[in-house]
C-alpha cells in the first residue's frame, strides 16, 4: 500500500539530480573504460615486441624473459589490462620511445596549443555559424539559403587537409597575408616563458605585442580553416533546428499577432532551439580536436594531432596510444558533458 | 503508357511488379529533385571512369618521364605533372578506382555488420539489445579519425588495413538506426504471423527484418560515403593508408605538399577530385533520403 503511495509521488528534484548524476557517472566510467580497452587491444595487436623495444634485439634470452617477466606480459591478459588501467589512472602512459621521457609530461606540453587553436576555431564556428543558420532558415530558398547550404555542404564534402594546404599557398605563398607554419616566426621561438602554454595569452601578459601580433598572424589561417568545419556544421544544423520551429503553430501566433519579424525569429523560434544547439556546439568542439590532427599536420603546429602523427610516422606506439587516449578522453568527456547539459536543461527530455 | 499504368498499378499481381513499380516512383521522385540528379551523374562518372581508367587516362599513371617535371597544366598535360613527370590528370583517373574500391569495400563490410548487430538488439530486447547498444554507444562515442588513426597505426600501413580500420569505426551508425527502425514494427501482427508459422529467429531477422531496414541503412551509408573518402584520403595524406607508387588521391596531395608554394598544382588537382567525388554522394544521399526516408529529414 505504502509502495504503491510512495511511487505515485513525483519524485523529489534533488534525488532526481542524484539519479541523473549517478546515471551519467555511470556511462561516463564505462564508455571511459571501452576506451582503455580498445587502446589495450590495439597495443596488443602491434606486431611490435615491446620486450624487444626496450632490451633490444642481441640481448641474451635470459634478460630477456627477465624484462618480460618484469613487465607484467607473462600474466593472463585480464590482469594485464586491470595493470594497465591502474597505471593509466595514476597518469602513467609509459614512455615515449624516440625521446626516452614519460609520454604523460610531453603531452602536458603539447595540448595547450591544440586547445589554443581548437578554441579559436569554435568560437569563429559558433558566432558566424549560428547567425548564418538563423539567417538561412529565415530566408529559406532565397540566394542567402543557397549560399549558406552550399558552406554547410562544402563543409562535408573538402578534405580539412588539402584545405589547409591550399591556404598556405593562397594566404601565405602569394598574399603574404598570414604567417607561415608553426606558431611563431623563427626568431620569435622563446622570447615568451610559457605559463599558460597558451601562447596568445602568455605574450599578451607579458607585454611582448611583437610577439602576440607574430603568433595572431601564425594562428589566424588553421584556427579559420578549422572553424570553417564547426561553422558548416553549425550552420546547417541551426537552420534545421529553425525551419523545425518555424513551421509551428505558435510562430504563425506570434504573427497574426503582429510581432515583427526579428522578434518572431529572434526572440521566438531562436529562444526554441538555445538548448539543441548546446548538444551541436558541444559535438563540434570535440570533432574540432580530431580535426585538428589533419591540420596541425598541415600546418606544422606544435599540438597534440602533430605529436600524434609524427609518433604514427615513427611507430612510437606508446605516444600513439597515449595521444589516442587523451583526444579520446576529452572527446567522450565533451560529448557526454553536452549529453548531461542538455537532459538538465530540457524539461522533456528529464522523464 | 500500358508501360505505365502497369508500373503504377495499385494492385499489382506479381511480386516482381509490386518491386519494379517501387522502384519507378522512387526513380521518379529522384529525377525530380535537381541536386540529386547532379549527384548520380557524379556517381555514375565515377563508376565509369574507374571502369574504363586504362582507355581514358593519355599517359601511365606509374611510369616516369624525368624530362617532364612539375609542368603546369598546359594542353598536353591538363593537370601538370608532378615530381616524377607523371600526368596528374592520369593519376586522378587511375586513383578513381582505389577510391571507389575502398568505399565499396568500407560499405560491404560495415553495414551488414550494423545491419545484424542492430537488427538483433531491436528484435531480442532485453539484456541483449543492452549489451549490443552499450558496446554500440561506447564506439560511438570514439573519436571516428583517431580511432581509424590508432588501428592502422596496430596493423600497419596499407591500404587492406585502411579500409578494416574505417570500417571498424564506420558500422556503429548503422547499428542505432537499424534498431530504430526494428523497433518501429517489432510487435507488428506480421511478425506475430510470421513467428506463428514457427518461422526460426535467424530466418525472422534475415527474410523479414533486414530487408525493412535496409532502404534508411542505405541512405545512411550514402550519406557516409563522403566522410568515408575523406577519411580514407586522410589516412594516405599521413601516409598510413594507401602506398606509393598507387596513385591515391590523398596519397598524391601529400607528395604534393613539398611543392604547394611554388607548383600548387601538383596538390590542388587531385583535391578537386576528391571533393567533387564527395560533393556527389552527399547530394544523391541527401535525394535519397528525401524520397526513401522522408520521416528523419534534417
Amino acid at each position: 500500500m505504502t509502495a504503491v503511495r510512495l511511487s505515485a509521488r513525483p519524485v523529489p528534484p534533488s534525488l532526481r539530480w542524484l539519479k541523473t548524476g549517478a546515471g551519467f557517472l555511470a556511462t561516463l566510467s564505462l564508455t571511459f573504460l571501452g576506451l582503455l580497452l580498445i587502446t589495450f587491444v590495439i597495443g596488443r595487436v602491434v606486431p611490435i615486441d615491446p620486450v624487444l623495444a626496450v632490451v633490444g634485439d642481441r640481448a641474451p634470452q635470459e634478460v630477456y624473459d627477465a624484462v618480460k617477466l618484469e613487465m607484467g606480459l607473462n600474466d593472463p591478459l585480464w590482469l594485464q589490462f586491470i595493470h594497465y588501467v591502474g597505471s593509466v589512472l595514476q597518469g602513467d602512459l609509459g614512455m615515449a620511445v624516440s625521446s626516452q621521457r614519460p609520454v604523460i609530461e610531453e603531452l602536458g606540453r603539447v595540448f595547450p596549443a591544440t586547445l589554443e587553436m581548437a578554441t579559436l576555431g569554435i568560437l569563429i564556428g559558433v558566432f558566424i555559424g549560428v547567425p548564418a543558420g538563423v539567417v538561412a532558415a529565415a530566408n529559406q530558398g532565397r540566394w542567402v539559403d543557397q549560399v549558406i547550404r552550399v558552406i554547410g555542404l562544402a563543409g562535408y564534402a573538402i578534405p580539412a587537409f588539402w584545405l589547409g594546404l591550399v591556404g598556405l599557398a593562397l594566404f601565405y605563398a602569394h598574399l603574404h597575408w598570414v604567417g607561415g607554419p608553426g606558431r611563431l616566426d623563427i626568431f620569435m621561438e622563446g622570447l615568451v616563458k610559457p605559463k599558460t602554454g597558451l601562447l596568445l595569452l602568455d605574450s599578451a601578459l607579458a607585454g611582448e605585442w611583437g610577439v602576440f601580433r607574430s603568433a595572431v598572424s601564425h594562428i589566424v589561417l588553421p584556427a579559420f580553416i578549422l572553424g570553417f568545419f564547426s561553422l558548416a556544421y553549425i550552420a546547417r544544423m541551426t537552420r534545421s533546428f529553425m525551419l523545425d520551429q518555424l513551421s509551428q503553430e505558435y510562430i504563425v501566433t506570434a504573427r497574426v499577432k503582429g510581432a515583427p519579424e526579428r522578434v518572431v525569429i529572434w526572440r521566438h523560434a531562436f529562444r526554441a532551439i538555445r538548448i539543441q544547439l548546446v548538444t551541436v556546439i558541444g559535438l563540434s568542439f570535440a570533432q574540432l580536436l580530431e580535426g585538428s590532427v589533419m591540420i596541425e599536420t598541415v600546418f606544422s603546429w606544435p599540438g597534440i594531432g602533430n605529436y600524434l602523427t609524427n609518433a604514427l610516422l615513427n611507430a612510437d606506439m606508446n605516444a600513439v596510444l597515449g595521444a589516442t587516449l587523451v583526444i579520446g578522453a576529452v572527446f567522450i568527456g565533451i560529448n557526454r558533458l553536452s549529453d548531461l547539459l542538455y537532459r538538465i536543461l530540457d524539461p522533456r527530455a528529464r522523464a | 503508357m500500358m508501360t505505365v499504368n502497369w508500373l503504377m498499378s495499385d494492385a499489382p499481381e506479381t511480386r516482381w511488379q509490386a518491386g519494379l513499380g517501387q522502384a519507378y516512383r522512387t526513380s521518379r521522385a529522384l529525377f525530380a529533385n535537381p541536386l540529386a540528379l547532379v549527384g548520380l551523374v557524379i556517381i555514375l562518372g565515377l563508376l565509369l571512369v574507374a571502369a574504363f581508367a586504362p582507355w581514358i587516362a593519355p599517359y601511365s599513371p606509374i611510369e616516369s618521364d624525368l624530362s617532364a617535371r612539375l609542368l603546369p597544366p598546359s594542353a598536353a598535360h591538363w593537370m601538370g605533372t608532378d615530381e616524377l613527370g607523371r600526368d596528374i590528370m592520369s593519376r586522378i583517373i587511375h586513383g578513381s578506382r582505389i577510391t571507389l574500391y575502398i568505399v565499396l569495400l568500407v560499405a560491404v563490410i560495415s553495414a551488414p555488420l550494423g545491419l545484424l548487430i542492430g537488427t538483433m538488439a531491436g528484435y531480442f530486447g532485453g539484456w541483449v539489445d543492452r549489451v549490443l547498444m552499450g558496446l554500440t554507444d561506447i564506439f560511438l562515442s570514439m573519436p571516428r579519425l583517431i580511432m581509424a588513426l590508432a588501428f592502422v597505426a596496430a596493423l600497419g600501413p596499407g591500404i587492406e588495413n585502411a579500409v578494416i580500420a574505417i570500417a571498424i569505426t564506420a558500422w556503429p551508425v548503422y547499428a542505432r538506426i537499424a534498431r530504430a527502425e526494428t523497433l518501429t514494427f517489432r510487435n507488428a501482427e506480421f511478425m506475430s504471423a510470421i513467428r506463428m508459422q514457427g518461422a526460426s529467429h535467424a530466418r525472422i531477422i534475415v527474410r523479414h527484418v533486414m530487408p525493412l531496414c535496409l532502404s534508411s541503412t542505405i541512405v545512411r551509408v550514402t550519406l557516409d560515403m563522403a566522410g568515408i573518402i575523406l577519411t580514407a584520403a586522410g589516412l594516405g595524406f599521413l601516409g598510413l593508408g594507401a602506398q606509393p607508387p598507387m596513385p591515391e588521391w590523398g596519397a598524391m596531395i601529400s607528395s604534393g605538399r613539398a611543392f604547394i608554394l611554388d607548383q600548387w598544382w601538383v596538390a590542388t588537382m587531385p583535391g578537386f577530385a576528391i571533393v567533387v567525388v564527395s560533393l556527389g554522394f552527399c547530394l544523391f544521399g541527401d535525394g535519397l533520403r528525401d524520397v526513401l526516408d522522408p520521416r528523419n529529414r534534417t
